[in-house]
C-alpha cells in the first residue's frame, strides 16, 4: 500500500514537471540575449523594453483589458438578473432556457465563434454595420454570461426559501428585496462569475478571432500574428509579465480566501461556545 | 426541484404578480440567447444548406467524402489525446485526493495555473522543444544519441547521417499540444468528485473484506465516473475542434477539422457554405459522441469545474 503511493507522488510529480517544463523555457528564454528561442547566450532586458514601446503589442493588450472589462461587467450584470429571474420560473420553463445558457460552453469555441461571425456578417450586411469592437464585445459578452449565471444559480438556491417572503411582509417592495436582500446574500456567487468570466474573455482566442475583424485585434490575436511569423522573444516577455500577474492575483485571492476561512473558523468555535 | 413546495412558497394572487415581475429580471437574456445563441446555430445550419446564389442546395455536402480523412484524423488524434489525458490525469486527481486539504489546494492551483497563461504561448513554448533546432533535439546531440545511432549504421553506404529527430511537424507533436494544453480539464473534474466519496464508504468496503484493487473497481472507480465523463467531454470537444495547435505545431502539415473550418472562413478559400456544412457535421458528430458517453453516466450528477 505505502509503495503503491509513492509510485503515484512520482507520477504526480513527473505530471506537474511536464505542466511547468514550457513555461520555465519560456520564461527563462524571455531573458535571453539573442532571438534564438533554444540557445542561451546571456542575460539581457531587452525584450521586455521593446514590448513597452510596442504599439501593436500595447494596444491589443488594451483593447484585450477593455473589451474583458467591459464584457464581464455586463455580464454580470445581465446574468445575475437572468439567474433571479430563472429562479423563479417553473421548472418546465426553467430546465430548456438553462439548456440553451449552457451551449456556448458546452460548444466547440470555433462552432461559437463561426456561427456568431455568420451573424454579424449577415446583419452587418442589412444594416450596414463591419465587424469591429462593437462584435467583439457582443461576441465576449454572450461566452462570458452562462458563466455568470452558473456561478449565480448555486448561491441561489442555499437561499432560504422564504427569504422574498419575508422581506416582502417586512415592507420592502420587490424591487428592495431583490437589491436590498437577494442581491448582498449571492454576492459572492455574482463576484466569483465576474471573474471567471473577465478570466475566460482575456484567454479567449478563438472566438475573438471570429468575430473582432480586421480592425481590432487582442492580445490573443497579435500573439497568433506573431507566431505565425518570425518570432520574436518579446513574446517570451509577455508570457512571463502575464503569467507574473496571474500569479500575484492568485496568491492575493487565496490569502483572502484563507483569511475567511479562519475567521469563519473562529466566528463558529464563537458561535458553538455560546450554545 | 419540487414543484409543489414552489406552488406554496410562491402562493396567492399578490405573490403571484411578484412572481412574474421576478421572472421578468430573465427576459433581457431570454432575448439576448435568442439573438445570439440560437439563431447563430440555426444560421450554421441555414448556410449549410444554401448557395452562394441563395437557393436550397446539398452541394456544400457532395464534397464531404473528400474530406474523410480530415474527419478520420481528428476524431482519432483526439481521442488518442483523451486517452492519454485520462491516463494520466485519472492517477494524478487520485493522488492529489488523498492529500491533506491544504496540500490539495496548492495541488490544484498549480494545476490550474497554467490554463491561466494564454494556450497560445504555452503551445507555442512546445514549438522551441520541439523543433529540429529545439531543446529536445540539442539535448539528444549534446549526450550523443545522434552520434551513436550514426555509428550503428556506419558500414551502410546508402544511410545518411541524421541530425535530429522529427519531433514538430508531426502527428505525435499535435496529439502532445492537445494533452498538455487539455489535461487540467481532465484532473479538475475527476478530482473534484473522488475528493467528495465519503471515506466511510471505503473503510466500509475494506471492513467487508475488499482487497485496495477491489475497492478502486468497485467503489471509487464507479463513483467517480461523472467526473471521469465531464473530463472526457471537456477534453476531446475543444481537442477534436482546435485549428491553433495543428497549426502552431505541425506548421499545416497535420490538417484537423478546425483547420478546414477556420480555412473556409477567413483563409483564401473563403467559403462559409462549405465552411458551415462542414461545422454541422462536427456538431452532430460531438453531440453523438457526447450522448453516447452520457449514456455510461445516467442518473450521474454532472461535475462541476470551478
Amino acid at each position: 500500500m505505502k509503495k503503491k503511493y509513492t509510485g503515484g507522488k512520482i507520477f504526480t510529480a513527473l505530471t506537474y514537471i511536464f505542466l511547468y517544463a514550457p513555461i520555465v523555457v519560456l520564461i527563462v528564454f524571455s531573458f535571453n540575449s539573442t532571438k534564438s528561442r533554444s540557445v542561451w547566450s546571456g542575460f539581457t532586458f531587452e525584450w521586455y523594453r521593446q514590448l513597452f514601446t510596442d504599439d501593436l503589442v500595447m494596444s491589443s493588450l488594451q483593447t484585450t483589458l477593455l473589451v474583458s472589462v467591459l464584457a464581464s461587467l455586463t455580464a454580470a450584470l445581465i446574468g445575475t438578473f437572468a439567474a433571479i429571474g430563472f429562479y423563479n420560473m417553473k421548472k418546465k420553463w426553467r430546465s430548456p432556457l438553462l439548456l440553451i445558457n449552457n451551449i456556448p460552453v458546452v460548444n466547440a469555441d470555433i462552432i461559437t465563434g463561426v456561427s456568431l461571425s455568420l451573424l454579424f456578417v449577415s446583419a452587418g450586411l442589412i444594416m450596414g454595420f463591419e465587424l469591429g469592437f462593437g462584435t467583439l464585445l457582443i461576441a465576449h459578452i454572450t461566452f462570458d454570461i452562462p458563466y455568470v449565471i452558473l456561478s449565480v444559480m448555486p448561491k441561489l438556491y442555499q437561499l432560504d426559501r422564504n427569504l422574498f417572503e419575508a422581506a416582502q411582509d417586512l415592507g420592502c417592495t420587490w424591487f428592495q428585496t431583490i437589491y436590498r436582500v437577494i442581491i448582498p446574500e449571492i454576492m459572492p456567487g455574482i463576484i466569483n462569475g465576474l471573474l471567471i468570466a473577465f478570466t475566460m474573455s482575456v484567454d479567449d482566442f478563438v472566438i475573438s478571432y471570429f468575430t473582432a475583424g480586421s480592425s481590432v485585434q487582442t492580445l490573443s490575436m497579435t500573439i497568433y500574428a506573431m507566431t505565425r511569423r518570425r518570432i520574436s522573444p518579446e513574446i517570451n516577455a509577455i508570457s512571463t509579465l502575464l503569467f507574473a500577474t496571474v500569479l500575484i492575483l492568485l496568491l492575493i485571492v487565496n490569502l483572502r480566501e484563507e483569511r475567511q476561512h479562519k475567521a469563519e473558523k473562529i466566528k463558529e468555535d464563537l458561535l458553538e461556545g455560546t450554545v | 426541484m419540487n414543484e409543489n413546495a414552489e406552488s406554496v412558497r410562491l402562493g396567492g394572487v399578490g405573490s403571484f404578480l411578484d412572481r412574474f415581475r421576478r421572472q421578468a429580471f430573465a427576459y433581457p437574456y431570454i432575448i439576448w440567447l435568442a439573438i445570439f445563441v440560437v439563431i447563430p446555430i440555426m444560421l450554421i445550419a441555414v448556410y449549410a444548406f444554401t448557395s452562394v446564389k441563395g437557393g436550397f442546395t446539398l452541394n456544400n455536402f457532395a464534397g464531404m467524402p473528400e474530406y474523410a480523412p480530415v474527419f478520420g484524423r481528428s476524431l482519432w488524434l483526439a481521442f488518442v489525446a483523451t486517452v492519454f489525458c485520462l491516463l494520466i490525469g485519472y492517477p494524478v486527481a487520485l493522488a492529489i485526493s488523498r492529500t491533506t486539504p491544504k496540500t490539495q489546494r496548492v495541488l490544484l492551483m498549480l494545476v490550474m495555473l497554467p490554463m491561466w497563461i494564454n494556450f497560445l504561448l504555452r503551445t507555442y513554448a512546445w514549438m522551441s522543444i520541439l523543433e529540429n533546432t529545439g531543446l529536445l533535439n540539442r539535448f539528444f546531440a549534446s549526450v550523443g544519441v545522434f552520434n551513436w545511432i550514426n555509428s550503428l549504421h556506419a558500414g551502410d553506404p546508402n544511410y545518411t547521417p541524421i541530425t535530429h529527430f522529427q519531433l514538430i511537424n508531426t502527428d505525435g507533436a499535435v496529439v502532445l499540444g492537445m494533452i498538455y494544453n487539455y489535461l487540467p480539464f481532465m484532473i479538475l473534474p475527476i478530482e473534484s468528485v473522488i475528493v467528495k466519496i465519503d471515506p466511510f464508504v471505503i473503510e466500509a468496503a475494506q471492513d467487508l473484506g475488499a482487497g485496495s484493487g477491489t475497492v478502486f473497481r468497485k467503489v471509487v472507480l464507479p463513483l467517480s465516473l461523472s467526473g471521469v465523463i465531464s473530463g472526457i467531454t471537456m477534453v476531446f470537444v475543444p481537442a477534436v475542434s482546435t485549428f491553433v495547435i495543428s497549426k502552431l505545431l505541425s506548421n499545416g502539415t497535420v490538417m484537423l477539422l478546425g483547420d478546414l473550418i477556420e480555412m473556409q472562413f477567413t483563409g483564401s478559400a473563403y467559403n462559409p457554405h462549405l465552411g458551415a456544412a462542414i461545422s454541422l457535421i462536427m456538431m452532430v458528430i460531438v453531440v453523438i459522441c457526447m450522448s453516447i458517453m452520457n449514456k455510461f453516466g445516467e442518473g450521474e450528477e454532472q461535475a462541476v469545474v470551478m
